[in-house]
């Protein structure tokens, strides 16, 4: 499937306008685009620091995997519910997290949403729902189940969306968890971000199914495969799960097939692919560039107003990396708070 | 006094108490429920649920597949997001299988976000040889878990203990793994109704006594109550800690004791090495008990070997009353 839209494929009054065109206002859409350039602008500018040595440790970018993100947040409340991976600024921002305390966190200050304890591996902003990014390969699975678990128990008619990678599907933990989730039909939606690798290792190596969304029949669950590069295909996928999730039916599995700019993490010599491949995607399929004309296309935005957008981008990102810099360092002294609940 | 109300008592099976507290833990708080491989119908590998599930229904005693990695990863995040799950393993063994959603998530979730959470889930382990079930069915593997930051891990060795700190570890705001000698279910003992907690972090001196301190941990108390009674008929006045938690360790209770008798046993029947012995040990070669000590302090733990099948060789993997009299004797009389 194209990621840009045909022209005249859809009328511009028409019924069959893209989902999100149907479904949100135009505020809405413009915001998710927003919302996109924060993730990619967050990312470079994080990168940049990383160069500059303001940044330690390693970070896994997901430039190139925005529209997946977005498109699958774009429905939820702060109420609903995610668990996120190693590679999971994007989702943290979706989410709705200020990029100045991710930023704050990446540079290890006690302004940061983990006070410097957890770096990119383990952002989190519990306030907006996000239960934590995760360095183990799906680690998040069952916890988004058990997340699930409490939302049935407590009736709050929220649902909790676990995010993973392709990689993540042949660990056990991510059988356990659609099992799981299955026989007790809980509002939680798998989403798989399958950007063609864990590391190096492609699917069809690692992989015994063609798609990751083959296995959801193995646990009784719609197994739904998308464009991860188009928003709106995204976020109709999401929808229907999220019906089907608040209506008791149980879960779904949202494979989002994408694709990442950036190798692995900092150590990636990118010899498992080749630059043609890289190229295609960044030049035929990006998902911010297909979004906006799109966007125009439908006469949501206009030129004028995507620069307004990157310039107000461009400005939270200079003044979140001032306000990380800025921000105090944790004391030693308090190495082990938190370890325990501090209890009166 | 560790009971913070106490009424009238009642003899209960250590099992018994263990399935009261729940229920007591499930009427007080809609927050708790069970989750665990057979607890409901089947009343657990153990007969530790027994007939809750008639008590309580499905949704609060839940059967989970055989699932250990998921089932208690499915335990951590309900726990995260405001529910009180007890998680019960069928064996202390098949925690292996889960030792990611132990290690990696549960100890480790608030201090990885800064504080912004707390996971109060509850691990139930049935753990210890005697069964004649081997190596893979016998383990005593709490000085894994005692290891890590960010857990407690308790060892209840009575009914009285096992009832009030799985009611104390349900209250507490972080996970808490209670080790349970499975050759402790059917022993009885004193337990008051009602609702009361014995504090996490706590150590209990079971027997006073002014030549030797045994320091045990869970059934390794009772042998060692034992042998101190034999002992005492030879004129050898032993000391013997319960430890009952060995995340927090209670290091006051056992420096204060070897200062009085200036000897130190551990008695345990995880394997010797690099066990919960060692901590004990070095725990006191570092304190102020250090200078007070007349002997050498001695280990006793299991074997370096897994759990055997036969009998004889089981019994002889772990420490029995015989060799703790022998060991506590050699070492009051200076015979080591
Ligand atoms: C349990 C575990 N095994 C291995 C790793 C090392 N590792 C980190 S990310 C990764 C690849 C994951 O691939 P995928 O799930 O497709 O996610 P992606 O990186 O493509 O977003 C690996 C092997 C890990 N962190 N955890
Ligand atoms: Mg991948």
């Amino acid at each position: 499937m194209s990621a840009t839209a045909k022209k005249g494929a859809a009328k511009k009054d028409g019924a069959n306008q893209p989902f999100i065109y149907r479904h949100y206002d135009q505020e809405k859409l413009r915001d998710a685009l927003r919302k996109m350039y924060l993730i990619r602008q967050f990312e470079e500018g994080a990168e940049e620091s990383y160069m500059r040595g303001l940044i330690h440790g390693t970070m896994h970018l997901s430039i190139g995997q925005e529209a997946s993100a977005v498109g699958i947040c774009l429905g939820l409340s702060d109420e609903d519910q995610i668990t996120s991976t190693h590679r999971g600024h994007g989702h943290c921002i979706a989410k709705g997290a200020d990029v100045s305390r991710m930023f704050a966190e990446f540079f290890g200050k006690t302004t940061g949403y983990c006070r410097g304890r957890g770096g990119s591996m383990h952002i989190a902003d519990v306030s907006t729902g996000n239960l934590g990014a995760n360095g183990i390969v799906g680690g998040g699975l069952p916890i988004a189940v058990g997340a699930a678990l409490t939302a049935k128990k407590m009736k709050t008619g929220n649902v909790v969306v676990c995010f993973f990678g392709d990689g993540a599907n042949n660990e056990g933990a991510f059988h356990e968890a659609l099992n799981m989730a299955a026989i007790w039909k809980l509002p939680v939606i798998f989403v798989c971000e399958n950007n063609g690798y864990g590391m190096s290792t492609s699917v069809a190596r690692a992989t015994a199914v063609p798609n990751i969304a083959d296995r959801a029949s193995a646990y009784a669950m719609p197994g739904v495969i998308v464009d991860g590069n188009v928003v709106s295909d995204v976020a109709e996928a999401m929808h229907d799960a999220t019906e089907r999730a608040r209506n008791g039916e149980g879960p779904t599995l949202i494979e989002c097939k994408t694709y990442r700019y950036r190798g692995h993490s900092k150590s990636d010599r990118n010899r498992y692919r080749t630059k043609e491949e890289i190229e295609e995607w960044m030049t035929e399929r990006d998902p911010i560039e297909a979004f906006e004309s799109q966007l125009m296309e439908f006469g949501v935005i206009d030129q004028n107003g995507i620069e307004e957008i990157r310039e107000s981008v461009r400005k939270e990102i200079e003044a979140g990396i001032e306000f990380a810099k800025e921000s105090p360092m944790p004391e030693v002294a308090n190495l082990e708070k938190y370890v325990y609940t501090e209890q009166a | 006094m560790d009971a913070q109300v106490e009424t009238a008592t009642r003899e209960l099976s250590y099992a018994q108490a263990i399935q009261e507290a729940m229920a007591i833990a499930m009427e007080r708080d809609e927050r708790v429920f069970l989750m665990g491989e057979d607890i409901g119908v089947y009343g657990g590998a153990f007969q530790v649920t027994g007939d809750l599930v008639e008590r309580f229904g499905t949704d609060r005693v839940m059967d989970t597949p055989i699932s250990e990695l998921g089932g208690a990863g499915v335990a951590v995040g309900a726990a995260v997001t405001g529910m009180r799950p007890i998680f019960e393993f069928q064996f202390s063994d098949f925690a292996t299988l889960a030792m990611e959603q132990i290690v990696n998530q549960a100890a480790k979730m608030r201090y990885m976000l800064g504080g912004a959470v707390s996971v109060p889930v509850v691990m139930r382990f049935p753990a210890g040889s005697g069964t004649g079930a081997a190596a893979q069915h016998s383990q005593s593997l709490e000085a894994w878990l005692g290891h890590v930051p960010g857990l407690k891990v308790i060892q209840p060795a009575t009914p009285h203990d096992a009832k009030g700190m799985l009611l104390a570890a349900i209250e507490d705001p972080d996970p808490v793994m209670i080790y349970e000698h499975k050759l402790l279910y059917k022993m009885k003992g004193e337990v008051p109704e009602g609702y009361y907690t014995v504090p996490i972090g706590k150590a209990e001196v079971r027997r006073e006594g002014a030549d030797l301190t045994i320091v045990a941990t869970s059934i390794m108390v009772h042998k060692s109550l034992d042998a101190a009674k034999q002992l005492a008929e030879e004129g050898i006045d032993v000391e013997v800690i319960d430890l009952r938690t060995i995340r927090p360790m209670d290091r006051q209770t056992i420096i204060e004791s070897v200062c009085k008798t200036s000897r130190l046993m551990c008695v345990y029947e995880g394997v010797k090495t690099l066990g919960v012995g060692a901590e004990i040990s070095a725990m006191i070669a570092e304190s102020e008990a250090f200078d007070y000590l007349d002997a050498p302090v001695v280990r006793l733990g299991g074997a370096e070997t897994p759990i055997p099948y036969n009998p004889e060789l089981e019994k002889a993997t772990v420490p029995q009353v015989d060799g703790i009299v022998k060991a506590a004797r050699d070492l009051v009389t200076g015979a080591r």
